[in-house]
């Protein structure tokens, strides 16, 4: 796909890929080879019918393509910017094995930013009178439940704790890889299909669950995400220019501190940032650093590129911007000066050993190895925990060790009522899994009031 | 949106807001704070709250013009809206079975000792309040605490009203003349950082309410962590209450001033902006 210059990209927050045109749409659409066998649609954790809309679009029938994956799927235009394609439907494509699978994000990104462009037909959405049932958390997973309750007729109230919706999708990914306009329209989609949504609202805070069951509420979906910044635990991680990762991209993204001073939030970026950890959440935070005015980005990453857990589009993208990775590198401490600067990362170099638990292979220390970083800016992205915040006031509600809530593949949790998905359930993982949560939730939740 | 009931302005630097926020006022206690945000291009910042009424369906805060934010709140009138309001955040004060308190208020901060205060009198405790002021002039909720407290003293810095000196001057004396259960002190965190020295080594529980810089107020961020007995505390979900004992002040006063520049240029901007309005 055609992509915007990496020397102009980097400065400015425009969108890197420019996106298909029709004549490119109609190209790779035409390559689909329609198996029936359909293997794509199986490794789509949206299910949504790929041949069907692919086939829509080869024959020019734009809005028929659009309607065939918001039947199963209500973020198209998110899912086709950010899904890891390449690890889902791409993978299984049958054209995979010739090397060249159909581009199908890149399909679906079309079929969504045309009808975009050309205006929406109303949502479905069925005027039955049924059940209330409040979703917590306007991420993905949650958005994903809202959708398709709604489209069967409950009654939907999502409450969301910041003033935005869209969880990670507007606090979190970049304006430069998914335009928060994007987010907004296909939020307020979903919205026209019946569901309110109630910003600033921060259930375990301002009500508890047990306050809305008297509201008349019959199921609960906790879709709160995985929102509690983890730091490394290493001396100097209070200095100034130390950030969690979260703090970083809410500053940059959602409160659009690269706005500053016309967006009142500020955001400090020095001329040398190191980012800890390489998964998507630390390519995204190198790759605002540099467009906030940053030197020199480190990615410092403890094992090596191979077990870097980013998309491989997002550090081809980093690489193309000059980002520089320290692999198989520990920070082990931080030292700044009196008024809390940072002057140096202390560092030391990794040697792989035998694969741990994640099945990975464990980064052992060099003796002697300690080097020194000289940085002025710290980015923590070495992932998020469960927020306590809600989970604290439910009586009964079984948590694993991690604190993540314990809920089966349906999305059923210890107590009958309430449900759970995504994040907060299965750790940080990517945006689509959390969306799949959300859909089977809604299933589930289906399932339990119809036989209530 | 939150309608603006009752604005008054408290002296020249230092006003009231009342404003609608019914889900908020049902569960408010004392303690408490909240994350507000103007304007669309608003920061989000927290402030305790003063007082809150169920009836009504409102609450107050009391708010010190001192950055971009602070300003903005400052400037809105009766009938303006405040565009986000989320909250109530944060553990509310323990008040049950305390025994004797002293409630320090310094500054702007006094408006936060208030509701405090009210609620570990109305929850049986003996209660004594200090204001410490730099002024007369900026004096503020005085009448307020003596409705319900008879035991107040006021200290300024520059001796314009009642004792002149710091309100650790005032504690002093008291800690020497009787024993106390309970220290509670918001304001500057130089005096907090005071009173907590004052009342280490006589091991008198106390309590500060911080004020850090945060943006969610919900955990989510991690910027307004807090070296709290040498480990990391996050102020909006682990506070905004601390053993003063173990907070680490220094480290907080650095941390405070990250975005003081910032802070010049944004206003900068806004007065620029302000003055092509006037024109």
């Amino acid at each position: 796909m055609r992509e915007q210059d990496p020397k102009e990209r980097i400065k400015n927050f425009k969108e890197v890929p420019y996106g298909y045109n029709e004549e490119e749409a109609l190209q790779e659409a035409s390559r689909c080879l329609q198996c029936k066998a359909k293997p794509c649609v199986k490794g789509c954790p949206a299910e949504v019918e790929i041949p069907e809309f692919i086939m829509a679009i080869k024959e020019k029938r734009f809005k028929d393509a659009i309607s065939v994956i918001k039947n199963t799927n209500s973020l198209p235009a998110v899912c086709g910017r950010v899904c890891p394609q390449e690890d889902q439907c791409e993978k299984v494509c049958v054209l995979m094995k010739a090397g060249k699978p159909i581009n199908i994000g890149a399909l679906e990104r079309y079929a969504a930013d045309r009808e975009r462009e050309e205006g929406f037909s109303d949502p479905d959405k069925k005027n039955e009178d049924k059940d209330k049932i409040a979703v917590l958390g306007a991420g993905p997973a949650g958005l994903a439940a809202a959708a398709d309750l709604a489209r069967i007729g409950y009654k939907v109230t999502i409450f969301e704790a910041l003033h935005k919706p869209g969880g990670v999708l507007t606090y979190g990914i970049p304006e430069f890889r998914l335009p928060k306009e994007i987010v907004d329209i296909e939020v307020e989609q979903i919205k026209k299909m019946g569901v309110d949504l109630k910003l600033n609202y921060i259930i375990g805070k301002i009500k508890t669950i047990d306050m809305l069951r008297k509201e008349g509420f019959k199921a609960f979906f906790i879709a709160t995400g995985a929102g509690l910044p983890y730091f490394m635990g290493i001396e100097g991680e209070n200095l100034n220019g130390v950030y969690s990762a979260n703090e970083f991209l809410t500053r940059a993204n959602l409160m659009k501190a690269y706005k500053f001073p016309e967006y009142d939030t500020p955001i400090n970026v020095g001329k040398k940032v190191a980012v800890i950890g390489a998964g998507n959440v630390a390519m995204d935070s190198a790759r605002c650093a540099l467009r906030l005015g940053a030197e020199e980005v480190y990615i410092v990453y403890r094992r090596s590129e191979e077990e870097m857990p980013a998309r491989i589009d997002e550090i081809h993208h980093a690489k193309e911007e000059g980002i520089v990775f320290h692999l198989l590198t520990t920070p082990v401490k931080i030292c700044g000066d009196d008024d809390g600067n940072i002057e140096k990362m202390i560092c030391l170099k990794n040697e792989l050993g035998e694969p741990d638990s994640s099945g990975r292979r464990r980064p052992v220390p060099v003796e002697g190895s300690e080097f020194e970083m000289a940085i002025d800016t710290v980015i923590v992205a070495i992932g998020n925990g469960p927020n306590p915040l809600l989970l604290d006031t439910i009586d009964g509600l079984k948590l694993n060790r991690w604190g993540n809530v314990e809920a089966d593949e349906n999305g059923k949790t210890s107590v009958k009522d309430i449900f759970a998905g995504g994040d907060i359930v299965t750790g940080a993982a990517t945006v689509i899994a959390a969306m799949g949560a959300g859909k089977q939730a809604a299933r589930t939740i289906d399932k339990h009031l119809s036989s209530l | 949106m939150h309608k603006i009931i009752t604005k008054k302005q408290l002296n020249s630097e230092i006003c009231l807001v009342e404003f609608e926020a019914k889900d908020i006022a049902m569960v408010a206690k004392a303690g408490q704070f909240l994350i507000l945000r103007i304007d669309e291009v608003g920061e989000r910042f927290p402030l305790t709250m003063y007082d809150w009424n169920t009836q009504k369906g409102t609450v107050t805060v009391v708010c010190q013009a001192i950055g971009v934010s602070t300003k903005k709140l400052c400037a809105l009138q009766e009938g303006d809206h405040i565009h986000d309001v989320a909250g109530p955040l944060g553990h509310a004060t323990e008040t049950k079975d305390i025994g004797r308190v002293i409630c320090i208020g310094g500054g702007v901060g006094t408006a936060e000792a208030y509701p405090i205060a009210k609620a570990m009198k109305e929850d049986g405790n003996d209660v004594s309040v200090i204001i410490g002021s730099r002024n007369k002039d900026l004096i503020i909720c005085e009448d307020e605490i003596r409705e319900f407290c008879d035991d107040v003293y006021v200290t300024t810095d520059d001796g314009s009203y009642q004792r002149k000196g710091f309100v650790t001057d005032v504690l002093k004396d008291l800690l020497e003349k009787e024993k106390y259960d309970l220290i509670f002190a918001i304001g500057p965190i130089f005096m907090m950082k005071a009173v907590a020295d004052m009342t280490r080594d006589r091991k008198i529980k106390t309590l500060v309410s911080l004020n850090a810089i945060m943006i969610d107020g919900t955990g989510m961020c991690g910027g307004c962590r807090v070296k709290h007995d040498n480990k990391p505390k996050f102020t909006c979900v682990d506070g905004p209450e601390f053993d003063g004992h173990l907070v680490d002040f220094d480290d907080l006063v650095r941390r405070q001033s990250r975005y003081k520049d910032k802070e010049s240029r944004a206003m900068e901007h806004k007065g620029h902006e302000c003055k092509m309005g006037l024109n």
